[in-house]
């Protein structure tokens, strides 16, 4: 059995590769669907987010399951999957259990530690739940990302960072425009963090919300959501004009705004100013227009700089949140080979054998006068209850080892005997 | 008497300074507005000293470098004490204040002594043209603090380095609002202030206009003010471009008042 998870993410694919995965909602479950049909996959899960589309699955051992995933993708875009082949990224086992739990904890984020990626991460475990696609090793592996998510959360404090960058964002857009409830904000691109800072900005009542994406339907659905208005892209640089704020997030190759593009609109504007927040890596917004006068451009950097004074405590948070994880990985491995027949085996023996021995002594010193004959009577009757105990359960686990459900059966058993000491969140989570 | 006053007037400023800038340093609500207070209280007082001057004298005392530079500070702790009324711009007395308390400590090293006053000022016209002059140059000084905090928090958070007064100044907006504001105030009373002038100088000298010096720096002030006043309405100048201006504007204004008078001798050289 092994874990792969295959997919791309703004890390290692251009925009206009990553926008052909948008799913809606209605259709994941088609696609889940095929997932599970797959020959020789046992689970799975697909993410899909504006910054990512990964699939989760659970495989049976050599039967190019990675290629299978790779194939699915490539069908979801409607391209070969020889023209996907350069923008993914694969991970087998320990790399992918490694990349949710840095995925769901936010630590793969554009923005890392923007609070959104773990509701999508939820969201997309949901699903594979509802058209029944996920299993042990699935339901064990989530939530573990989840708990590990958590610990990060409260433990660190890039969750508190992430949301101070958009916090910043609207304090820095105050200081620039005043009051802002006569302002008219413009999106570019419709991301997570973009979505968090324009509610933020919502939030202060701005007059009006321009949304432009690439995708149109995602502008649209956005749009409606917040009660603003989608506009193609190609509308943008007129509309520049109504717009006070602009928020960039679409991790085009190239820059969006350029700075030609404003001297026109400054003429119009009557040189009120705009405020340019570029959070997209790398950068849409020409960071030379910072140069002309009333506009002010901030880059995602330069908006964590203005948060953290200390640069250093920033990438001593992140580390500590990579060492959580790396934990995380750690005792899932552990669990993943529990799973083992053998070792369970040996470890059931074990747990009655000290039962056994401790129930042996205990009585011995009761019969302070029996014989060595009688002990070891004794020893040998309360050998064989253990055997006779023992008979079935282990042979129905040998058995079943080659079987789909084997890994359920052990996994009952290790619970029921209570093998593993330590699993301190499996009754909470 | 209103020596006393005027004495009383500066040290109360001093404290209204100190405490306007204890404000701008701890951003302790205590300190704002003990230092509007404070200042409000100097104003009264500053006031009693001029009405005072102005009983014991027989005639509006703005006539000579003293009584200038006087009712100038007078006039700037007026003009804020009416416009943070509607602009609640904490930090503003930090950077008006000062401004008014150096005017009123040069005051201070001028002669004070009444005397009696010169025959071409005495007119019905002497109080509209000073007061109109004054008031005006008042909110030009009100520009011009705006201007410089208006520089000073453009400069931060266009560099991206956000220092201690990030926090401390207003929004941009504001700024530039309040800068707006004081040259729509100022302007049509510095233009006011030139007329009455110039209809008293054909009274009083015969002549409409005579280039006097004073005169001269005047107009030029007018037309810095103007331009400004032309490119904000009509191309849309604003924040950067409009503090400079109003930082030139005030200069070339100071120096018309003060350089004018200690420099050059002209019709309006009354020392």
């Amino acid at each position: 059995m092994e874990i792969i998870l295959t997919g791309m993410s703004h890390k290692t694919a251009p925009v206009e590769i990553r926008e052909k995965f948008s799913l809606p909602k209605e259709t994941l479950g088609e696609f889940l669907k095929q997932l599970a049909e797959l020959p020789g996959v046992q689970e799975g899960m697909i993410l899909s987010t504006c910054n990512r589309v990964e699939i989760l699955a659970v495989v049976e051992e050599e039967k190019n399951g990675a290629g299978k995933l790779m194939d699915l993708l490539a069908g979801i875009a409607g391209l070969e999957s020889k023209e996907l082949a350069p923008y993914l990224s694969m991970r087998e086992n320990e790399e992918a259990v490694k990349h949710l739990f840095r995925v769901t904890a936010s630590l793969d984020s554009l923005v890392i530690g923007e609070p959104q990626i773990l509701g999508q991460v939820k969201e997309a475990y949901r699903q594979a739940v509802a058209n029944k696609v996920s299993g042990i090793i699935l339901n064990k592996l989530l939530h573990r990302s989840f708990f590990v998510a958590k610990r990060i959360r409260s433990e660190t404090k890039i969750a508190t960072q992430a949301v101070s960058v958009s916090f910043a964002a609207v304090e820095l857009a105050k200081k620039i425009l005043g009051p802002l409830n006569d302002k008219g904000v413009m999106l570019i691109g419709a991301g997570e963090m973009a979505e968090l800072a324009a509610r933020h900005l919502l939030s202060q009542g701005v007059k009006e919300i321009l949304i432009a994406n690439r995708t149109p339907s995602r502008a649209a659905e956005l749009a409606q959501e917040m009660g603003g208005q989608a506009i193609p892209f190609a509308d943008i640089p007129g509309k520049l004009k109504e717009a006070d704020i602009v928020l960039s997030s679409t991790g085009s190759a190239n820059y969006i705004i350029r700075k030609e593009q404003l001297a026109g609109v400054m003429r119009a504007r009557k040189n009120r100013p705009i405020f340019f927040i570029d959070i997209a890596v790398p950068r849409d917004v020409d960071p030379a227009i910072n140069e002309i006068e009333n506009i002010y451009v901030y880059d995602i950097d330069d908006l964590q700089g203005v948060v953290e004074t200390n640069k250093e405590e920033r990438k001593k948070e992140i580390q500590r949140a990579e060492e959580i994880v790396q934990q995380g990985v750690e005792n899932f491995r552990r669990w993943l080979s529990s799973l083992e027949v053998v070792p369970t085996i040996l470890s059931l023996r074990h747990r009655l054998d000290k039962i056994r021995q401790g129930e042996l002594e205990k009585t011995f010193s009761f019969l302070k006068n029996a014989t060595a004959e009688e002990r070891r009577v004794l020893n040998l009757m309360t050998q064989a209850i253990i055997n006779k105990i023992l008979h079935h359960p282990i042979s129905l686990l040998k058995h079943q080892e080659k079987r789909e459900q084997g890994k359920l059966y052990v996994d009952m058993i290790r619970k029921i005997f209570h093998l593993d000491e330590e699993d301190e969140e499996e009754f909470t989570a | 008497m209103n020596i006393i006053f005027f004495q009383a007037a500066l040290v109360v400023y001093l404290f209204g300074t100190a405490f306007s800038l204890a404000y701008l340093i701890s951003l302790r609500k205590f300190f704002s507005l003990a230092g509007k207070y404070t200042l409000f209280g100097g104003f009264i007082v500053h006031s009693c000293a001029l009405v005072w001057r102005y009983a014991e004298a027989g005639y509006t005392p703005i006539t000579n470098l003293h009584e200038s530079l006087s009712f100038f500070s007078w006039s700037i702790v007026g003009v804020y004490l009416v416009l943070q009324l509607k602009y609640r711009v904490e930090v503003l007395a930090a950077f008006v204040s000062p401004l008014a308390v150096v005017l009123i400590i040069l005051a201070s090293l001028f002669p004070k002594e009444i005397l009696p006053l010169a025959p071409v000022l005495q007119s019905f016209w002497l109080p509209i043209h000073v007061v109109l002059a004054f008031v005006g140059n008042a909110m030009f000084a009100l520009a011009f603090a705006a201007g410089v905090m208006y520089l000073i928090q453009e400069r931060q958070i266009k560099s991206k380095k956000i220092g201690p007064f990030y926090h401390r100044l207003p929004a941009l907006k504001v700024l530039d609002d309040l800068n707006y504001r004081c040259l729509t105030l100022g302007f049509p009373l510095l233009t006011l202030g030139i007329i009455s002038g110039s209809v008293w100088a054909e009274s009083a000298w015969g002549s409409y206009w005579s280039w006097d010096p004073k005169e001269t720096w005047s107009l030029i002030t007018w037309f810095l003010y103007a331009a400004l006043l032309h490119g904000r309405l009509t191309v849309g100048w604003r924040g950067r471009r409009a503090a400079i201006f109003a930082l030139l504007g005030f200069g070339i204004l100071v120096f018309t008042f003060l350089g004018v008078n200690l420099l050059l001798t002209g019709l309006h050289s009354y020392n």
